[in-house]
């Protein structure tokens, strides 16, 4: 349909210009994004079809496993087998509670709780600029772990102690993951500039740290703080082994953090160490204002991969019979009620700890964007 | 020099005082608790029930020996650990006792400074497989992959008897119980090998138990049996005290239900037991008189505690077996209380 021409003599040209006619069907919309992304061509729209078969019947096979056959409610496996087929979550309804604060005593379960909830109003001022009245509130993180300490172990303020050998399940989990990875940056950060230091005695201090930490595994340096420091340290002293176990985890993260630092310090241009030089700044000054932000904002993924890494491994303290989520789950299944719901169990550790994780892979991501100043 | 010399030996009598000098009963008291090195897990002997509470054969001992110790059997606290370093947990005193299924053997006890105190179940270990295997004995079993849990001597032992009749088997290492299950329900083994009680709790999992059979070959003697550290001789004695209480009880028909009637019992026994009449040395090994009577009204007798958790009545259904009392045709028989 060609624009019609006008009749009249004034001239053969159109006045006004014509509205634009939508595109053609099937480029746009979902139709196009369809076309464009699923069924391109033969062997793309094959593929499609294969893929969403297969989805479909991955889908409708583990839906009645998961959903649909599912107990919810029931005393022991034997009784979730008379009742439905499929997963027996009621292993999970019955000792959630277990799972998250282990054997923390019941009528004091509000503290760890309370110190949850605070966890984000102590990490927010941290994590996002934008966070209202972030000044004050950073004095509030500070003292966050000693309010922690104060508020888990007891002892003060009316509140009746708690042994951390009743610490357990989710809360074990975060209480050495958040430690590791609040206490390890700074003691990475420091190590890392150490190893570059030019005095002799903090440079070879920094480097066999370094160095023996990342040589050993984790495994070992757990064994070493559950057995051999009790015969070292003198009869009656008690040295509590969440804390044996806190400074080990601690220890071991700092050290790779120290190498990821070091990693983003060398990154950086040597022009940038000597202009800072040339405006008469010293060493520190130069550190905090040039070098570690840039080095930091390097650093970020290899950061971020390195907690998430401790945050998995703090599942291996199993081995010294600290029971976080893992450990709990096993004792589930050492019950005789329910004896062999593995699936179940390991199922839904598997999602708290993919949760944790992908939040704090989510976190670093927004975090790259929002400093990324070059120009690419 | 000389002030090296000194350093050195302060340092060096430090390590060598270790936790073996002081009195464990002294210890216990002043603490207000016990402390128990449990298993991380094991259907029957302990584990946490729903409640979070850890219960199991292994941990009524455990309650015994605080109901003897302190009068009341709730006070004691539980260090899970694994089978590697439960002896290393003891001698480094994160426990005063180690109830935890461990095997007495004569290298355990003379070896590693530690002292065992007596039996508390007779075990030995068996073999499970699928019946469609058709296997009946398990002489038949050259060539077969065996799932075995690694740190156990149930190792040792399968190695010893496939070697005695001349088979050979392929070891499929194993760290829990749990997972031994899962592996050997996957087929990645014929066979699965572990203590006969072990192999009960794992075969009435199975969501078919008549598909296994576990055969009538019983291949080596595992006296489990609780732990203390060597060197404290009192101690040792109430740990084996509390043991032997549990099962003079039984024997002489005391329950928890009736030993308040019971001490009005003409029999001289029943009446130095709990307490009624003088039993001489009591008092010299720290215990109150009436450290039995707590044990038997708050935790049982040891067929009680047997009946509770591992017997007819629970999933596992062990029968008494080889862990009656002597005078019931088994093996338990302990000296007179006099």
């Amino acid at each position: 349909m060609a624009p019609q021409r006008s009749q009249s003599a004034r001239g053969y040209v159109a006045t006004v210009s014509l509205p634009a006619l939508p595109p053609p069907i099937g480029t746009s919309g979902l139709t196009g994004w369809m076309r464009q992304n699923l069924f391109y061509n033969l062997t793309n729209s094959l593929m499609t079809i294969f893929t969403v078969v297969l989805i479909w019947l991955l889908f409708s096979s583990a839906s009645g496993w998961f959903v649909f056959d599912a107990v919810m409610q029931a005393g022991s496996k034997q009784e979730c087998l008379k009742i439905d087929s499929g997963a027996c979550w009621a292993v999970i309804g019955k000792r959630i509670e277990q799972f998250m604060f282990g054997f923390y005593p019941e009528a004091e379960r509000w503290r760890p709780l309370v110190c949850f909830l605070l966890l984000f109003v102590a990490i927010g001022p941290l994590l996002l600029p934008s966070f209202p009245a972030r000044r004050q509130m950073l004095w509030f993180s500070a003292f966050y772990p000693v309010l922690t300490g104060v508020l888990l172990l007891g002892g003060a303020f009316g509140m009746p102690p708690v042994k951390t050998a009743l610490f357990g399940g989710f809360m074990l989990t975060l209480i050495v993951g958040v430690t590791g990875i609040a206490a390890s940056l700074p003691l990475g950060i420091l190590l890392a500039l150490g190893r570059q230091s030019k005095l002799l005695a903090v440079r070879t201090l920094s480097v066999m740290f370094i160095e023996f930490m990342r040589g050993v595994p984790l495994i070992t340096l757990l064994f070493v703080a559950s057995t051999m420091l009790n015969y070292f340290l003198p009869p009656g002293t008690h040295f509590d082994l969440l804390l044996r176990v806190l400074i080990m985890v601690t220890f071991f993260s700092a050290a790779y953090i120290a190498e990821v630092i070091r990693g983003g310090l060398q990154a950086i241009p040597a022009g940038q160490y000597e202009a800072a030089q040339a405006i008469g700044l010293n060493y520190w000054q130069t550190t905090r204002l040039v070098t570690l932000p840039q080095a930091l904002k390097i650093s970020i993924p290899g950061i971020v991969n390195t907690f998430i890494g401790l945050y998995k491994d703090t599942t291996l303290v199993i081995v010294i019979g600290l029971l976080d989520p893992l450990g709990i789950g096993r004792a589930a299944l050492a019950d005789a009620n329910w004896n062999g719901l593995s699936n179940e169990i390991y199922l839904f550790v598997a999602l708290f700890f993919f949760v944790s994780c992908f939040a704090m892979s989510r976190y670093s991501l927004w975090l790259e964007k929002r400093l990324a100043t070059e120009h690419r | 020099m000389k002030s090296t010399s000194w350093v050195i030996a302060g340092l060096s009598s430090v390590l060598l005082a270790g936790t073996a000098g002081a009195a464990t009963l002294d210890d216990v008291r002043a603490k207000g608790e016990l402390t128990c090195i449990v298993n991380t897990g094991l259907a029957g002997f302990a584990a946490p029930n729903d409640q979070g509470v850890w219960s199991g054969f292994d941990i009524d001992y455990c309650r015994a020996v605080a109901a003897a110790v302190l009068g009341d059997s709730r006070k004691v606290g539980f260090v899970p650990s694994t089978t590697a370093e439960r002896f290393t947990k003891l001698r480094a005193g994160e426990g005063e006792i180690l109830s935890r299924n461990t095997t007495w053997t004569f290298s355990r006890d003379v070896d590693l400074q530690q002292t065992f105190v007596g039996v508390n179940y007779y075990d030995g270990q068996g073999f499970m497989v699928p019946a469609s295997l058709g296997v009946t004995s398990a002489t038949q079993l050259d060539g077969a992959s065996v799932c075995i849990q690694t740190g156990t001597t149930t190792e040792l032992n399968l190695a010893e008897y496939f070697s005695l009749n001349k088979m050979k088997y392929e070891p499929v290492p194993i760290a829990t119980n749990a997972e031994a299950q899962s592996n050997y329900l996957a087929g990645r083994c014929d066979v699965y090998t572990t203590d006969a009680s072990g192999l009960a709790a794992t075969k009435v999992a199975f969501d078919n138990p008549n598909d296994h059979v576990v055969l009538p070959e019983v291949v080596s003697k595992e006296p489990l049996g609780p732990v203390v550290r060597h060197g404290d001789d009192q101690w040792a004695d109430i740990a084996s005290w509390t043991l032997k209480a549990m099962m003079v009880a039984e024997e002489l028909g005391i329950t928890s239900q009736n030993a308040e009637k019971m001490k009005n019992s003409e029999n001289p026994e029943i009446r130095r037991l709990l307490g009624v009449d003088e039993l001489q040395g009591v008092s010299a090994l720290g215990l109150s008189p009436d450290w039995a009577y707590n044990i038997i009204t708050q935790v049982g007798n040891y067929g009680e505690s047997f009946e509770r958790h591992l017997g007819k009545s629970t999933k596992l259904g062990l029968s008494r077996g080889i862990n009656a009392l002597a005078k019931d045709g088994g093996l338990h028989y302990v000296p007179p209380v006099k």
